[in-house]
């Protein structure tokens, strides 16, 4: 009777642990058959045409405009996002840390992490895009600026929350050792945890830039998308995932072919990013503990 | 050194310095409180924008913009319904999938594998939340969809559901499908398209798994060594330790993660744009294609005018809330953990 009982509870056990690296290998394997067929096809696809030509609807397929769209969006998105998100951030950690507007605010701020990109850039187009069509009378509506706004609303939360946690980890000692000798508190922050705490809000900055650069929702209201080259961040601009959904919707096996060699582009830039910002903060970590 | 001179220049100009001090410490204070506030202002700025730009729908269908499944732009007449039930049932059916998933990997890498492969499989988990979402719709367009179509459809009608959807049309009807109700209804074919509510379903399965199995993996490992070690000491199994033990204390957060995984399908837009077919009717068959709220928003919002503009903000409005109520819970439930460890 026991003798059974035992059987049936090792049955179970092994059963379950069975499963359970079985559920790993599904994930693994998933994440090979994406990385796989991304590099598969976008490397085939990979040629220089891609880097000195622009868009498939107006030269022999190309995508430089849509990168360099991307490049000034992306450095728009971050370039607003960075000073606002570090000192929001600053002040979570440094002013009202444990008081009640901060954590709830620090909540909001893990809210507005996971909210739906999609929405932010509606948000954009009403406070941005809708605006500057009615001031230019119908000469300017969809912009890059409107575009990096956009992402810098999806930066923000990243940076913010890195910063604050970045902040929080220094010594508290540093802090009573430059309060004791009457240095000022902005000089505190900005001087002495700031710098302390450096490698670490970086890590934020590059984090933020892997989630925006593959975003695509929010710039379709905003950005908008544009077949020529343009360097002009007050017209509509282009971007590569724009140009990959639209490529990827264009019936023609060629273009969906171009579409890939930008998502091979972009999944190892955002790869690569991710990978390095993992590097610096786990070696931060290492250096705090 | 640096401190002497410091307090050198501060007795010969005590007065005047402190009150500099102060005034830029209290102008610094509210430069950075102001930046704090923008977080605030962005969540109500998105909901409220939302709300004004879908004013005029709401206005105009009322509660009757939730019920009807009406959406004709020929005719301006716009009903929720069909994005809405497309959104929660491709994310009902992503929940079903990556909570076991999750649960299994979170399981594997905190109690089952040796100690050496648990970081690099965890960097790969994870390595799948860094993936643009507009990979996953093309993996999921070019190769998953034809796949799924060819492989799993096939097999799915024959031993689940119904070859045709009309009861009446002849057809083979599989065992279940004659003995469970609404099983033939859910699994029937009428489209060539591969797309559907489910391949959709699937895809953000995948999406969200490295985040629901991360938070669980990291709760996991919360739980006091001592009170494993003694359920080990009565000989209970790992299994017993994880199930018995380990998931009853951390099931709040646990709950959390599988809401934060709940809140990413929900307001997942490009990928679920490729793979759902964007086909405004609803079906009961989980094969047909349909629409999800973000799709329709990303399909639509670029040609749109007038009242349809208005509609598809209205739809964002309501995506906006749900999701942020469902981001809501989670981070509370993530937070009863928190304190219960004193942190």
């Amino acid at each position: 009777m026991s003798n059974t009982l035992y059987l049936r509870r090792r049955v179970a056990n092994v059963a379950a642990l069975g499963m359970s690296m079985f559920a790993t290998l599904i994930g693994l394997a998933f994440l090979a058959w994406i990385l796989w067929e991304t590099l598969r096809q976008g490397i085939s696809a990979i040629n220089w045409n891609l880097f000195t030509k622009i868009s498939v609807y107006r030269e022999e397929g190309g995508l430089a405009n849509a990168m360099v769209g991307s490049l000034i969006i992306n450095f728009i998105g971050i370039a607003i996002a960075t000073p606002i998100g570090v000192l929001a951030g600053a002040w979570l950690a440094e002013y009202a840390n444990r008081t009640k507007l901060g954590e709830s605010i620090r909540f909001l701020n893990d809210i507005l992490l996971s909210a739906p990109s999609i929405v932010l850039g509606l948000f954009v187009y009403t406070i941005v895009v809708l605006p500057t069509t009615v001031l230019s009378d119908h000469t300017t509506s969809f912009t890059g600026l409107a575009g990096g706004i956009a992402l810098a609303l999806i930066a923000l939360p990243v940076i913010v929350r890195t910063t604050d946690e970045m902040l929080r980890l220094v010594p508290s000692t540093l802090r009573e050792a430059a309060l004791s000798l009457g240095v000022p508190q902005w000089k505190l922050t900005t001087q002495i945890l700031m710098r302390a705490a450096r490698s670490g809000i970086v890590t934020g900055v590059l984090l933020a830039l892997a989630r925006i650069s593959g975003e695509t929702a929010p710039l379709l209201f905003t950005a908008f998308g544009n077949n020529f080259m343009t360097l002009n961040p007050l017209e509509k601009m282009p971007s590569l995932p724009q140009a990959i959904y639209e490529y990827t919707k264009d019936p023609d096996p060629a273009i969906n072919a171009i579409a890939w060699a930008g998502a091979f582009v972009i999944t190892m830039f955002v790869l690569i990013l991710s990978l390095l910002s993992r590097l610096i903060l786990s070696r931060n970590k290492v250096s705090h503990d | 050194m640096q401190a002497d001179q410091g307090v050198i220049a501060s007795t010969i100009a005590q007065e005047q310095r402190s009150t500099r001090d102060a005034r830029h410490d209290r102008l610094f204070g509210w430069l950075l409180k102001g930046c704090a506030l923008l977080v605030l202002a962005c969540l109500l700025g998105a909901a409220g924008s939302t709300l004004w730009g879908g004013r005029e729908a709401f206005g105009t269908f009322g509660w009757g913009f939730l019920t009807s499944a009406e959406w004709n732009p020929t005719d301006d007449v716009y009903g929720a319904l069909v994005p809405v039930a497309g959104t929660i049932s491709t994310s009902l059916i992503a929940l079903l999938i990556a909570v076991p998933v999750s649960f299994g990997i979170a399981l594997y890498l905190s109690e089952v594998a040796p100690p050496w492969l648990r970081t690099p499989v965890s960097s790969a988990i994870e390595l799948l939340a860094g993936i643009p979402s507009i990979i996953y719709g093309m993996w999921g367009l070019f190769i998953f969809v034809p796949f799924f179509s060819d492989h799993i459809k096939p097999w799915l009608i024959s031993a689940l559901g119904r070859e045709s959807c009309d009861v009446h049309e002849a057809g083979n009807v599989s065992w279940v499908a004659q003995h469970v109700p609404f099983m033939g209804k859910m699994f029937c074919n009428e489209n060539s398209f591969g797309g559907s509510v489910l391949t959709a379903g699937i895809v953000l399965a995948i999406m969200i798994i490295p985040f629901i199995s991360s938070v669980m993996r990291e709760v996991f490992q919360t739980v006091p060594t001592r009170l494993k070690e003694s359920a080990y000491a009565l000989g209970s199994s790992t299994w017993e330790v994880s199930w018995d033990i380990v998931l009853p204390y951390t099931r709040s957060a646990v709950i959390g993660g599988i809401f934060l995984g709940l809140g990413r399908a929900l307001g997942e837009t490009m990928a679920v744009t490729f793979i759902i077919g964007n086909k405004m009717k609803l079906s009961p068959s989980l094969l047909d294609p349909g629409a999800s709220i973000a799709s329709t928003i990303a399909n639509q919002f670029g040609e749109a005018a007038g009242l349809q503009k208005s509609a598809l903000m209205a739809l964002a409005f309501l995506l906006f809330v749900v999701t942020f109520i469902v981001l809501l819970i989670a981070r509370l439930m993530l937070r009863r953990l928190a304190h219960k460890e004193g942190r």
